[in-house]
Parts: structure tokens; sequence; C-alpha cells
């Protein structure tokens, strides 16, 4: 069964082999998405802390893992840690996966929350230094309800993002749709059918996943009293 | 006269290079009504914001009911105030601000709730009974469920008010409440000021460019030029009766318009 040419039998053949990697692709995005979510607000309290040397430190290694390719984090994680005396840790593909994805994008999460953050007004904090609100009750209360609902759509966006890398997984082994079209291609020496299926599925996820992030963003945008703030800004000033 | 509840000593404040106040000495007595005047950038608005701890005086002492607000004392030594030694201290200081800072996510029935709720503890029906009559008082007992965004400016600053007042504070403070307002809705918010000044028996301090407003309702005036009071008493006392150069030429621009 081997040819260059489009073959529908073949495609009919692949595609429910390939499917079956389908669970463990969307469970490995939700699974790194929700680590990133989490992780994300570690970096956002991290660089938050008051201490110039520590703050420094934590940028710097946001921006290391920012700019290395998570491949090569992915290979690291599962090939090299193991082999670190003392602190080596053999981890499966998931894990390591779950591990190397997730904290790769939980540095652009904790950024998307931090401008969340920095968009609420200055005049939050001091009314709720004025009613007396306690530092907790102030981040619970006011601040995070204010500043986490406009980063929806951007955050959508990254989910969009990971599940699109997450194909990377396979290469260290975890048998997602693409792991499934390749041992396919490679059983059969026919890679154009089962290929243009793991093309086809991540369209048929992605694109309506990006139509709805669109229409959370206009749904935010109509949310938020844009003009008051926008007033507020111009006229400024203190005193 | 009764005891002060707010005292100020020798109270600096410098912004960087630039020195806003230099030596501010003021006593507040129990339910007196004080109005700040004084041209623009002459640290009316940063007296106030010290005692609501939204600035850090540079030197000097704010005694808030025989505590010191900005300094504690840890194992003998007097040292900078915790958030937690400042959040005891300012719990009987209300504020009001120039551009309202309601919550925007929270309906105006909920402003008015949450911090009796969540700061004080108190119980919900009592607090949601008082936000109602709170409420009522300023006028807006038909906007319970509306978000400030779909309020008029002279709305917002008077649930501002009452969401200060169901706390029930000790000492209010004004800061320039109606300096964001479109003209026509600034006598709606002066009378509610009224009506807390004539019936509530907290202390008030308001700094405003409502000169006739001010004079109306203080029992003491405070004249502010660069960084001191140059001039206080009652307010014929100031008016009338300064000699204060600038004080006159202040009042004369003002009341030419």
């Amino acid at each position: 069964m081997s040819s260059t040419y489009w073959s529908w039998e073949r495609f009919f053949d692949a595609l429910p082999f390939v499917l079956q990697g389908l669970g463990m692709t969307v469970g490995l995005t939700i699974t790194c998405y929700l680590f990133a979510l989490l992780f994300g607000f570690v970096w956002t309290f991290l660089r938050r802390i008051p201490n110039k040397a520590f703050h420094w430190i934590v940028t710097w290694v946001m921006e290391f893992i920012r700019s290395t390719p998570p491949l090569v984090q992915l290979f690291f994680i599962y090939y090299a840690w193991p082999m670190i005396p003392g602190i080596g840790v053999t981890l499966g593909p998931f894990t390591s996966a779950v591990l190397g994805l997730g904290i790769h994008f939980s540095t652009y999460i904790g950024e998307i929350y931090r401008s969340g953050i920095e968009s609420v007004d200055k005049g939050q904090l001091e009314a709720s230094k004025a009613l007396n609100f306690s530092t907790f009750d102030k981040w619970r209360k006011i601040i995070l309800p204010q500043a986490l609902p406009p980063t929806i759509p951007m955050l959508g966006n990254y989910f969009i993002i990971m599940f699109k890398e997450v194909p990377l997984a396979s290469t260290i082994g975890v048998a997602g749709i693409l792991l499934m079209a390749n041992t396919y291609g490679a059983q059969n020496w026919a890679y154009l059918e089962p290929l243009t299926i793991v093309g086809m599925i991540f369209l048929a996820l992605s694109y309506p996943s990006a139509v709805l992030i669109k229409k959370l963003e206009v749904k935010m945008n109509t949310r938020f009293d844009k003009k008051a703030t926008v007033e507020k800004a111009k006229k400024g000033a203190v005193m | 006269m009764t005891e002060p509840i707010v005292q100020y000593r020798d109270v600096h404040k410098s912004f960087g290079d630039v020195k806003v106040l230099k030596g501010i000495n003021l006593d507040i007595h129990p339910a007196e009504k004080i109005a700040v005047i004084g041209p623009s950038g002459s640290g009316k608005t940063t007296i106030i914001r010290m005692l609501m701890t939204l600035e850090e005086p540079t030197s000097g002492d704010i005694i808030v009911d025989g505590t010191n607000l900005w300094k504690m004392e840890k194992s003998g030594k007097m040292v900078r105030a915790s958030e937690k030694h400042l959040r005891e201290v300012r719990g009987d200081i209300g504020m009001v601000f120039q551009h309202f800072n309601l919550f925007p996510h929270m309906t105006i029935l909920d402003n008015c709730m949450a911090a009796p709720i969540h700061v004080k503890k108190e119980n919900k029906e009592e607090v949601r009974e008082r936000a109602v009559q709170m409420l009522e008082r300023v006028g807006l007992g038909d906007k319970f469920d509306s978000y400030p965004s779909q309020l008029s400016g002279g709305q917002k600053q008077r649930v501002a008010m009452a969401r200060a007042l169901v706390m029930r504070p000790k000492i209010m403070l004004f800061d320039e409440v109606t300096s964001a307002l479109d003209p026509e809705l600034v006598g709606e918010v002066l009378e509610v000021i009224r009506d807390i000044a004539k019936n509530d028996d907290m202390a008030m301090v308001l700094v405003t460019h409502e000169m006739d407003f001010a004079l109306d309702i203080a029992d003491k005036v405070l004249f502010l030029d660069e960084g001191v009071i140059t001039e206080q008493g009652t307010a014929s006392e100031v008016i009338e009766h300064s000699t204060n150069e600038r004080l006159q030429t202040f009042l004369h621009r003002f009341r030419k318009v």
C-alpha cells in the first residue's frame, strides 16, 4: 500500500489510527494550560516581592525560559535532567511535557497577569486603603476581579498557541495525533494522508476556538467602562 | 474644648526635591468641620492624603486618637509603621476622592456593603439596611443595582459619600470632591456634604475650591500657601479680618469669577 499519490482509501484507513492520539493531544494541552495558568501566578507573585536582587534574578530566569526554544527545554527535562547527579529525576513523557511546556508558557501568562494588574486604576488601591481593606481582601475583592477579566481573550489566544505547540511532545514519545500519524506513515510508507489528517484536526479545533475567543473579546470590551477610564487618565494629576 | 482627635506636629513632605509641606501644625477636634483653602500646588491635598496613609510624611508626626500614625514602637525604638499598624490606626478615617474611585465591578449597593462586611466583619443584613439608608439619604434610592459606569459624575460622587458613611468614620476627608464634575452637577454633591456637616457629628476636613460653600459650613478655615498654614480661624476671622496680602489676592481672584 505505498504510493506517492493521494488515496481516499488510505485516508479512511489512517483516520481512526491517527484519532487514537486525539485524547492525548487534547488532554496534554489542557493539562499544560492549567499548569501554566497556575504557575503564571507564581511568576507574578515572585516579581512583586520588593527586593531588587530577587526581582532581578526572577526577571532573568523568566527571560531565559522565554528565550530558549521549548523543544530544547523538553529534551533537557526528558533526556538531560535525569543525568544530573543528585537532583536528577527521571520523568515520563507526559509529565516531562507538562513541566516543559507548562513552565515555558507560564512565563508568558505571568506577563499577561501583570499587564492586567497594572491596568487597574491607582484610585482603586487608594479607595481600598480608605476603606481599610486587608492586603488579602484588596487582592481578592478589588484588584483581581478587575485585573483578570480583561486578560481572558489574551489567555485564550495562548490556549490556541499552546495547542499548536503540543505536538512537540511527540519528540519525546507522547502519543498524540502527530506521533500516531508518523507511526502510520512509517509502517505504511505513506505520510501524505495521515499528516493531512493531523492538519485538518488542528484546523477543526483551532478555528472555532479562535472565533469563540474573538466573541469573548468583544464581550469584555463592552463590559468595562472604557470611556470613564480614559477621561480619568486625561484629567489625572493630584493636588 | 475637647482633646483633639488628630494632631499634626511639624509635618514636612517632599516629593523628590520639591518641598510640598514645610512644617504643618494642626489640631482636628471631634465633630469639627475644617476647610482647607489655598492656591493650586500649595499642598492642600497632601495634608489629608497623609492622614489617609496614602502618602508618608518626610518628617514630623501625625497623632490619631493618641496613637502615632506613621511610627510605632518596636523594642524601645520608634520605627516606621507597618501595614498592620496603619490598618489599626486608620480605621476611623474615611475619604471621598476627586475621581470617586468606585469599584466598577460591583453594583452601587455592593460598593457600599463591601468594606463593612469584609473589613469590619459586620452582619450582612445590618450592613445592607445601613447601606440602603445611606443611599436613600444621598438620593440614590432607586439605583441599588446599577453599576458605577451607568451613573453621572454627581451620582457617582454621592455613592462614594454613602460608601464612606456606611463605615461610620470619626473623621471624613473630602479631597476636591467637586473638581472633576460638570458644573451643573456640583450643587447636588455640595447639598449632600452640607447635610452631612449639619447632621453628623464626625470631624470633616474639606479640601476645596468651592470657596463660598467652604466658608459657609466650616468651623475653621485654613489658608495654605506654599506648604505653610499662613492663616487659620473662623471663616469671618480669616476672610474679613485678615490682613494677609496673599490671602486677600487669592480670595479676590475667586470673588471676581
